[in-house]
């Protein structure tokens, strides 16, 4: 986006004469034709084939019953019904949703002040900024299934470090109490995510003129007027870009609660009841495309929002 | 933008005097470096506790406790859960899948990246905007159909021992590619834009063709860009989980990540062998970071794009 937006500020004034006049001399050939064609056509029949399709194809399996068994034909239309059974009678659905809207907020709230914070500090010119700042973007490498692993050796009630550190031995079950482990699990969560948010603010920090904060003290403002007024309203496209991230990244969560214990509970979520209805026991597949429109639903209004912020500018050259 | 006027007013004053490191405070100075001191140690501590168990014996940590000065500290759980587990076989799995996964949607993003930016099109905008949408869905949402085209598209017996996409390796590049395009095409159509028309512009009047333009021209210029998101690629695709867990039935086939969860039931017995074996999966990863640095947190923010 940067990019785009330092194009549009270089050329943008001379663009339009310049492609009027190449637009007239352009005249490709056949073979250069089906060459472009190709070039784009191939990966987008993949991309829209195994992406779009299976999208769509959500939205209309959640309109039928089909255990999977036998062809196409079997499917049975039963109109709403799966919706209606998934917000009435499924025990794990609403439990589901509280879980990822707190998996949502608490991941937007704590890395991203934690990560804002961080990338303020390491932002100046000091000794070790570099090996802080490599230090809490390594997890950032891990998978979020290897970061199950790594803290369920954390969160063992006996042999763990947290409970060995607070005197609590044997008796905190972390992981097991369904009362906390959603925020156990987070605390786990926010340790990956906050070094990939600490480097986007901080690429955001660098990018900008460190003039402005000059001016901004030679006006008068202390260091913390001087963020809130100057620096963090010029980070925002940065900020929005933490926070469909952060987003997308809470809407996706599924690893690690299926390596602590296969999302039940207390650790129930969206995403994990869906792939528990295709490749569960029990192959409902109708139930499961429901649950994945309601991810979708959600989903899809904060593509959008994005979307629309980061192609408005396109669309007006 | 108000900002901007701020700053091109600074422009023409005269440059404050700049306040060296020495000159400051030294009491916020050491306040500061101990709070980060202290928070990267918090931050190191799951890896550092993996690492410091993963060195230890069973019988040790099993009569002292975890919390306990060791014994001894011994490779013996690297090298159990290395041969126990089979390691190696599922780590050439993860390479049979990540490299040419990251290779064609290098290859793939940089097609699309091409045409979209050097060419005006009507679809342009369309096509782009498919690809970043379809890369930001949550992959459950396309996760129940997809299993299904998986179970039901045949394949020739070289490319998969079952016969179908579903519980082949192929089909996991397959959807790493059909996923992963929509960034790199984002990313890679951004830096392309930064490209001078003028270049592909010479090169057609030297009577270049599109393929020449895109393969000889254009793609040289990008490598900074490629390098980013080779890394960045590789490290998301090794570590993907989803995907293996849904699309993959037979366990001797799913790539190292996937299979950890497998095997942790199967033979790790005891923590300090669940956390070698998570050690050994991270290392390649941790390799690529340590050696790749500067790539990889290029690749990231560049990311803000896809952001």
């Amino acid at each position: 986006m940067t990019l785009a937006e330092q194009l549009d500020a270089g050329t943008g004034t001379t663009r339009p004469p310049r492609r009027r006049a190449r637009r007239k001399s352009t005249a490709l050939s056949l073979p250069d034709r089906i060459v472009l064609l190709l070039m784009v056509g191939i990966p987008a029949v993949v991309h829209i084939a195994l992406v779009w399709v299976p999208t769509i194809g959500s939205i209309v399996l959640s309109f039928s019953e089909w255990d999977g068994i036998g062809g196409l034909s079997d499917i049975k239309w039963i109109g709403t019904k799966n919706y209606v059974d998934v917000f009435t009678a499924y025990p794990r659905f609403w439990p589901a949703v509280a879980h990822n809207l707190i998996w949502l907020v608490f991941l937007i709230v704590i890395p991203t002040a934690f990560g804002l914070l961080m990338a303020v500090l390491l932002d100046r010119k000091m000794r070790f900024s570099s090996i802080y700042q490599s230090i809490l973007y390594l997890p950032v490498v891990l998978s979020l299934a290897l970061v199950g692993f790594i803290w369920q050796l954390m969160y063992e009630p006996d042999k763990g470090l947290v409970n060995n550190l607070i005197g609590q031995v044997g008796h905190i079950n972390w992981l097991g109490d369904s009362s906390i482990n959603l925020y156990a699990v987070l605390v786990a969560a926010a340790w990956r995510h906050t070094g990939y948010v600490m480097l986007l603010f901080l690429a955001g920090l660098k990018a900008l003129d460190p003039a402005l904060k000059e001016a901004a003290s030679l006006d008068g403002a202390n260091s913390w007027q001087t963020f809130w007024r100057v620096t963090f309203p010029v980070l925002k496209p940065i900020n929005i870009i933490v926070l469909v991230v952060t987003v997308i990244e809470a809407l996706r969560a599924y690893d690690i609660v299926f390596i602590i214990n296969r999302g039940r509970n207390g650790l129930e979520l969206l995403s994990i009841l869906i792939t528990d209805n295709i490749i569960g026991e029990s192959s409902r597949i109708g139930y499961g495309s429901a649950i994945a429109v309601v991810l979708l639903v959600i989903s899809l209004g904060f593509i959008i929002t994005y979307l629309v912020q980061v192609f408005r500018k396109e669309e007006r050259s | 933008m108000s900002a901007d006027t701020l700053a091109s007013r600074l422009v023409t004053a005269p440059a404050p005097s700049i306040t060296r490191p020495g000159n400051r405070l030294n009491a916020t100075r050491v306040a500061l470096h101990t709070f980060l001191v202290l928070t990267c140690l918090v931050w190191l501590a799951p890896l550092l506790w993996a690492v410091f168990a993963s060195f230890r014996t069973y019988q040790d940590t099993a009569t002292n406790g975890y919390f306990s000065w060791p014994r001894e500290l011994t490779f013996t759980n690297f090298t159990t859960a290395w041969t126990q587990a089979d390691l190696p076989h599922y780590f050439l799995n993860t390479l049979v899948i990540t490299l040419p996964a990251v290779a064609i949607t290098l290859f793939f993003s940089s097609m699309v990246a091409f045409v979209v930016s050097r060419f005006s099109f009507k679809f342009n905008l369309t096509l782009l905007m498919v690809f970043t949408a379809g890369n930001l869905l949550p992959q459950q949402v396309i996760a129940v159909p997809l299993y299904r085209i998986y179970l039901l598209t045949p394949l020739p017996s070289w490319l998969s021992d079952s016969g179908y996409l579903l519980d082949s390796q192929f089909g996991l590049v397959l959807i790493h590619v059909a996923f992963q395009t929509g960034f790199c095409t984002f990313v890679l159509t951004n830096y392309m834009k930064t490209i001078p028309k003028e270049l592909s512009e010479a090169a057609r009047v030297d009577g270049a063709g599109v393929l020449r333009q895109y393969w000889q021209v254009i793609l040289p210029l990008c490598r900074p860009a490629l390098a980013a998101l080779a890394t960045l690629e590789f490290t998301w695709i090794y570590n993907d989980f989803l995907w293996a867990i849904v699309l993959i039935q037979t366990g001797d086939k799913m790539p190292i990540t996937s299979a950890l969860n497998n095997l942790s039931g199967q033979y790790f017995t005891d923590n300090n062998l669940v956390a070698a074996g998570s050690l050994l999966a991270a290392l390649p990863t941790l390799v690529v970071f340590f050696a790749l640095q500067r790539q990889f947190v290029s690749g990231l923010t560049l990311g803000s794009a896809k952001g």
